[in-house]
């Protein structure tokens, strides 16, 4: 049962992620690759800051602004030099591999002895049911504050940019501006998830973010099916799909680990699962 | 308020396939005025319209809108003055966006786009008032997915949604290409009307000789990237159809 509720907390703290891909791919229709370097960029500077003794709560608007910096960078390459979307994301992961070594001094760093988000609050003595709040009610608030904002008249703006571009141009919408910011917005979400899992499992790996945009993807891609099938138009409905999506894959991939599925298969366990979601929809309308 | 000065447009400049999409095009529009322009494919219609609106800079020669110098002025930033609707239904609208929030984003066409929410039950109500008018039932589906809606419905909105916010200049692409008859004279009556209501500027390209003989003030007809033809009001509106319709043999 604890092993269940595990794998629901990493959902919760890896949906912060989902969000900004959900965000990316209504921006761009494409899988933002930056992903896996902002990912690990947010667990980096958490690791670092709580080993100098931060506050936890005052590490958040650090990992928010890094993962900002670093989806502005891939938003700048793509819209500014012309780049590739997918392309551009691929150089700034890549190149983040070495800042965030550089930052973190080794390639994993263990976080047993610090005072952590999750350590900080009380409100149930197993510290399970106590993670499980926590976990919970902070992504609850960060998908009302993003749902908040998708609602505004910028956030509009933003929604339509992925929609229909010469619409925007045609309503005073400067399309490269939107992008840049929506990636960042969206990495900056990733880089919290980052924060989160870090101090949940307790430390910091620099190969903590190899394809996890992958799960962010699957996540999303249930959750849009969901979305698809109970026809959810509210904005703030369709985030806790998301969510619910990324909790949802967490559990799956419990599942066949305790089914005696080899933990070294995990990687390629996702990617197939990820497949299967994919095409599962497809074959249904072929018939 | 609109003033084209000997603009040019040149495509793929110095390659084998290098088109001269206009040629020279000088054209002074008066405050409401309503200019059809009629021309064969590929006589430089829309090139001459996105040089206008901004979506493509010409290669030589000046934009000048309300008197200010716009030549080099991005279309994000010309849409101060200028609303448009586009041949394609579906470049006007956000197909995943709602009809109100489509609504919601026409109306702040002029404006920043705050981190406010600006859909309330008043901006609901001046939608619904102005969908209403259309009398297609649409008023009552604001919550509905652009993209749910047919192409002739969507050009309808696409039309209303260019009054929604302080609005000079209407530029029309063959609004009603893509549309059956019936949905065509709504289309063309309502933006009649709105061009009169909101006393603009307009523009319209059309190949529907009907529509181009009884809509406007004043007529070109372009070929080959320049203007063969130029009638003012008063010639426009002694032409006759069959006349027109020899301009095309
Ligand atoms: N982006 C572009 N790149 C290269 N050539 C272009 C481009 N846009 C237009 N052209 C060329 O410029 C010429 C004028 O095109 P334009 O679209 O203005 O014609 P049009 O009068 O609107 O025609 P239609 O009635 O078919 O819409 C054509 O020869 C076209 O091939
Ligand atoms: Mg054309």
């Amino acid at each position: 049962m604890e092993f269940y509720i595990t794998a629901l907390i990493l959902g919760l703290c890896l949906s912060s992620m989902a969000l900004g891909i959900f965000i990316s791919m209504k921006i761009f229709n494409i899988p933002d690759i930056t992903t896996d370097g902002s990912y690990t960029l947010g667990a980096v500077i958490t690791a670092v800051l709580l080993t100098a003794h931060w506050n936890a709560i005052a590490i958040i608007p650090v990992v928010l602004a890094a993962g900002a910096l670093a989806g502005m960078l891939t938003g700048i390459i793509h819209t500014r030099l012309k780049i590739e979307a997918l392309l551009a994301g691929i150089l700034v992961m890549t190149g983040l591999y070495s800042i965030n070594l550089t930052i973190l001094g080794r390639s994993n760093v263990p976080l047993l002895e610090v005072q952590s988000v999750f350590s900080s609050v009380h409100f149930f003595a197993a510290s399970v049911y106590n993670n499980l709040t926590l976990s919970l009610l902070f992504i609850l608030s960060i998908a009302f504050i993003v749902g908040y904002v998708l609602r505004t008249d910028f956030g509009i703006a933003m929604r339509a940019t992925g929609s229909s571009a010469s619409m925007t141009r045609a309503l005073g919408i400067n399309n490269n501006k939107m992008k840049i910011i929506g990636l960042a917005i969206a990495n900056s979400l990733t880089a919290l998830s980052g924060y989160l899992v870090a101090q949940f499992q307790n430390f910091t790996d620099i190969n903590m973010g190899i394809g996890i945009v992958i799960t962010g993807l699957g996540s999303v891609l249930i959750g849009e099916a969901l979305i698809k099938w109970w026809s959810i138009t509210s904005i703030h409905w369709q985030l806790l799909t998301v969510i619910g999506g990324s909790i949802l894959f967490q559990l799956v991939l419990a599942f066949t680990l305790s089914i005696g599925v080899d933990p070294n298969m995990l990687k390629l366990v996702t990617a197939s699962f990820v497949l299967l979601i994919v095409i599962i929809p497809r074959l249904k309308k072929h018939d | 308020m609109i003033e084209l000065q000997h603009i040019s447009k040149v495509f793929n400049k110095g390659k084998v396939n290098e088109v001269a999409a206009l040629k020279d095009v000088s054209l002074t529009l008066q405050k409401q005025d309503f200019l059809v322009v009629v021309g064969s494919n590929g006589s430089g219609k829309t090139t001459l319209l996105n040089i206008i609106a901004g979506a493509e800079l010409s290669s030589s020669g000046k934009v000048i809108i309300s008197g200010a110098d716009v030549s080099r002025l991005a279309e994000y930033k010309r849409s101060k003055w200028i609303a448009r609707v586009f041949q394609n239904p579906l470049s006007g609208t956000a197909s995943d966006l709602s009809i109100l929030d489509n609504f919601r984003l026409a109306a702040i066409r002029t404006t920043k786009k705050k981190l406010i929410i600006g859909i309330n039950n008043s901006f609901r109500k001046r939608v619904q008032d102005k969908i209403a008018t259309l009398g297609m039932g649409l008023e009552n589906k604001l919550e509905q997915p652009m993209g749910t809606l047919s192409g002739g419905q969507r050009q309808a909105l696409t039309l209303l949604m260019s009054v929604m916010d302080d609005t000079q200049i209407l530029l029309l692409d063959e609004p009603t290409a893509a549309l059956d008859p019936r949905s065509a004279s709504v289309i063309m009556q309502t933006a009649h009307s709105l061009i009169q209501q909101y006393k603009l500027t307009a523009i319209l390209i059309t190949h529907n000789l009907k529509e181009g003989h009884q809509y406007g003030n004043r007529l070109i007809q372009m070929s080959e990237g320049k203007v063969l033809r130029d009638l003012n009001a008063s010639e426009k509106k002694s032409l006759q159809m069959q006349e027109m319709y020899e301009w095309f043999n």
